[in-house]
């Protein structure tokens, strides 16, 4: 039996970066090991362990950028560079990209920092990456500075308010791309990954199959323990668990979970609709 | 002319036989040959199983389709997490941990009551693809019979009664299970609600195991499954000085605690040999199953090794049981069960 390990280990936070009000990014010094896509469970001794995805890693270090919502999140951005907190993962399948692919990554909320991971990793890789977000307004948008220092990728914005980019969803902007790329002003797109709030990943979802590209969305499921055990992010009708076989899935296997854009499960496994 | 004889095994057998006996008769050996091809269908307690591997309570059970999902890999029955009346908050994270030797665990057994296990069952139950063993817990006494009746009318199989639980606080402030008076009063009127089977789910944390399943069996239990988790024990995060899981302890599980599990069924066993037992606890491998059936099991429960081995552990467990079998000339589970027994 290979061995495993799957406790959480306290690790002082290194840096905290604030990125907006309401987001700040942790970074630890720790050999994760992550690849794009996959998630890690942090503990705050005291308070609650909840998962956060990926969003850099290397031999050294990952971050994490993350929204304070509630109880947990608040109380991490109370927390202090040299505060320990607890690690265990990397969890769940990642997004899967081959070289000279190009990309169309779509991203809404804290959803632009496992997309930023992709695209530093796929551009190694000699992709190409249309990296689009959407945000509520210019001060909302995450990552942007640091995608722009990267080569071979555009940046496309839509905010609500039309404050910088478009105005509307960026939803918008993919069904451009896609239209662009059909009619061979642009290079073909090999695939389309998203991550964000679940009714933009449905359109997305139901974009992609409309015009035959292949998608990856990252479908989040209340979770607990992270590897396959609890069945607390098991999905309707299949029963595969979003910390497993997920949360990165393929727009095929996202077609056939029927409460995809429809309905979630809470803590105690009822039934909330989106 | 020799006398021979030749044993085939499993899934080819015939062929491998047929070219054999072909052999010997051109050369006018006499052959004598025996041919196994394990049948790993179980009975317990009148519910027929595919085979004797069920999902053990609170692994994979939240949902209906979660359980399915356990049947299309390999499991031969299911059991749902712990079901209460009404809505049951579980502990904060983490909830869950474990390494190559164990798992802890306090999930704290959260539900959302009877109206979402009439949902997901309903979703079970449709086309049901294997025996549905329903789990219920509840904190006083009555409220055991409430639940009884209520899940009664959801239609499983089997209601298996968790009374054994290391991290949920009761109207004693202990499981029922550590007392023969309270198990048998929890068994008595489960009784009087249901006229489904019904097992009782005891607790290795006690002094006699075997007097607490007397004491159920008298009451009206129709079998027994052994064991919850031991414990409970604790980890301490030396970093943080602190306890790990959010609730401080939690029940100790998977391989750890597997010599635990073989005893508890062994001795009741021993003690009651016509009750048919659910054999739960370190159960990894098809050897590890056939070691508890041995031990005295007729259905054998599988929850840990979901995280050793993924989920496809039940099929896995499955193939394994088979191949030993074959191997050692065993046509039926019943040939086996108990066979510890009356040896060394
Ligand atoms: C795979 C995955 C990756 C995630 N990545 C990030 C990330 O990079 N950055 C980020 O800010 N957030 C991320 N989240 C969401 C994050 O887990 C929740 O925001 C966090 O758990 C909220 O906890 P809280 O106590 O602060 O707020 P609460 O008030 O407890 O919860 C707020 C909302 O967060 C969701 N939530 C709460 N607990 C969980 C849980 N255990 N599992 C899933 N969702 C939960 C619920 O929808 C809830 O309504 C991710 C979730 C998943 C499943
Ligand atoms: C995560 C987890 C949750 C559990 N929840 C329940 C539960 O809700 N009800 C119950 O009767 N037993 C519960 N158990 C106990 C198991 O059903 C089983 O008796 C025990 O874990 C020993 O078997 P194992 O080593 O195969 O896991 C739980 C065990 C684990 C690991």
């Amino acid at each position: 039996m290979k061995t495993k390990f799957d406790i959480p280990k306290t690790v002082p936070i290194k840096k905290i970066i604030v990125e907006t009000p309401f987001v700040k990014t942790f970074i630890f010094e720790y050999e994760l090991g992550a690849r794009p896509g996959q998630f890690v469970n942090l503990w705050l001794p005291g308070v609650d362990e909840k998962p956060m995805s990926v969003a850099y890693c290397d031999e050294k270090e990952f971050w994490v950028t993350m929204f304070a919502v509630g109880p947990f999140s608040k109380a991490m951005h109370e927390l202090k560079e040299g505060d320990l907190v607890g690690v265990r993962g990397p969890y769940g399948k990642g997004f899967s990209f081959e070289k000279d692919w190009r990309l169309v990554g779509m991203g809404g909320g804290y959803g632009a920092a496992p997309l930023y991971f992709l695209t530093v990793e796929a551009v190694k890789l000699g992709c190409h990456v249309d990296f689009v977000v959407g945000a509520r307004g210019k001060e909302h948008l995450l990552y942007i500075d640091r995608v722009k220092k990267l080569k071979n990728v555009d940046i496309h914005i839509a905010t609500d308010d039309g404050s910088v980019g478009i105005k509307g969803y960026n939803t918008v902007i993919l069904q451009q791309l896609i239209e662009e790329a059909k009619s061979g002003s642009s290079k073909k797109i090999d695939m389309v990954y998203a991550c964000g709030p679940e009714m933009m990943m449905k359109t997305i979802s139901n974009i992609c199959f409309e015009h035959g590209i292949n998608a990856e969305l990252s479908v989040e499921r209340y979770m607990k323990c992270g590897f396959g055990v609890c069945g607390q992010c098991s999905v309707d009708d299949s029963g595969i668990r979003m910390c497993k076989e997920g949360p990165v899935v393929s727009n095929e296997v996202a077609r056939k979970i029927t409460e995809f854009g429809r309905y979630h499960r809470d803590s105690v496994g009822r039934v909330h609709e989106f | 002319m020799n006398i021979k004889k030749v044993i085939a095994r499993g899934e080819g057998a015939g062929f491998g036989f047929e070219s054999f006996a072909r052999a010997c008769l051109n050369s006018g050996d006499v052959i004598f040959c025996e041919m196994v091809m394990t049948d790993l269908k179980t009975e317990f307690c009148g519910v027929k199983f595919e085979n004797p591997l069920v999902v053990a309570s609170g692994v994979l059970g939240v949902t209906g389709a979660s359980l399915r999902f356990c049947v299309e890999n390999g499991a031969g029955g299911v059991t749902t997490k712990s079901i209460w009346l009404v809505e049951h908050k579980g502990h904060k994270s983490p909830v869950i941990i474990a390494n190559e030797h164990y798992m802890l665990n306090a999930v704290g057994v959260p539900d959302a009551g009877i109206e979402k296990a009439k949902i997901e069952l309903g979703k079970y139950m449709k086309n049901k693809p294997a025996p549905l063993i329903a789990n219920i817990i509840a904190g006083k006494v009555d409220d055991y019979a409430e639940i009884a009746e209520k899940v009664t009318e959801l239609g499983p199989d089997i209601i298996e009664v968790n009374i054994s639980c290391p991290n949920v606080e009761d109207e004693l402030g202990r499981p029922f299970a550590c007392s023969r008076k309270d198990a048998a009063r929890v068994t008595e009127v489960v009784r009087k609600r249901t006229k489904l089977p019904i097992v009782i789910k005891l607790s290795p944390n006690v002094e006699s195991i075997v007097e607490i399943a007397r004491a159920c069996v008298d009451a009206g239990a129709d079998g027994i499954c052994a064991i919850n988790t031991v414990g409970p024990g604790m980890a301490i995060d030396i970093g943080a000085r602190a306890p790990i899981l959010a609730n401080k302890v939690g029940g100790l599980s998977g391989p750890a605690i597997k010599p635990l599990s073989i005893k508890a069924v062994y001795d009741i066993h021993k003690a009651l040999p016509k009750v048919p037992i659910i054999g739960t606890g370190g159960i990894i491998t098809g050897e590890d199953a056939i070691e508890m059936i041995m031990a005295g099991a007729t259905l054998v429960g599988m929850g840990t090794a979901v995280y050793y081995r993924d989920v496809k552990c039940f099929g896995m467990a499955a193939d394994e049981m088979r191949a030993w079998c074959e191997k050692n000339g065993v046509k039926s589970l019943d040939e086996i069960r108990g066979a510890a027994h009356g040896k060394g």
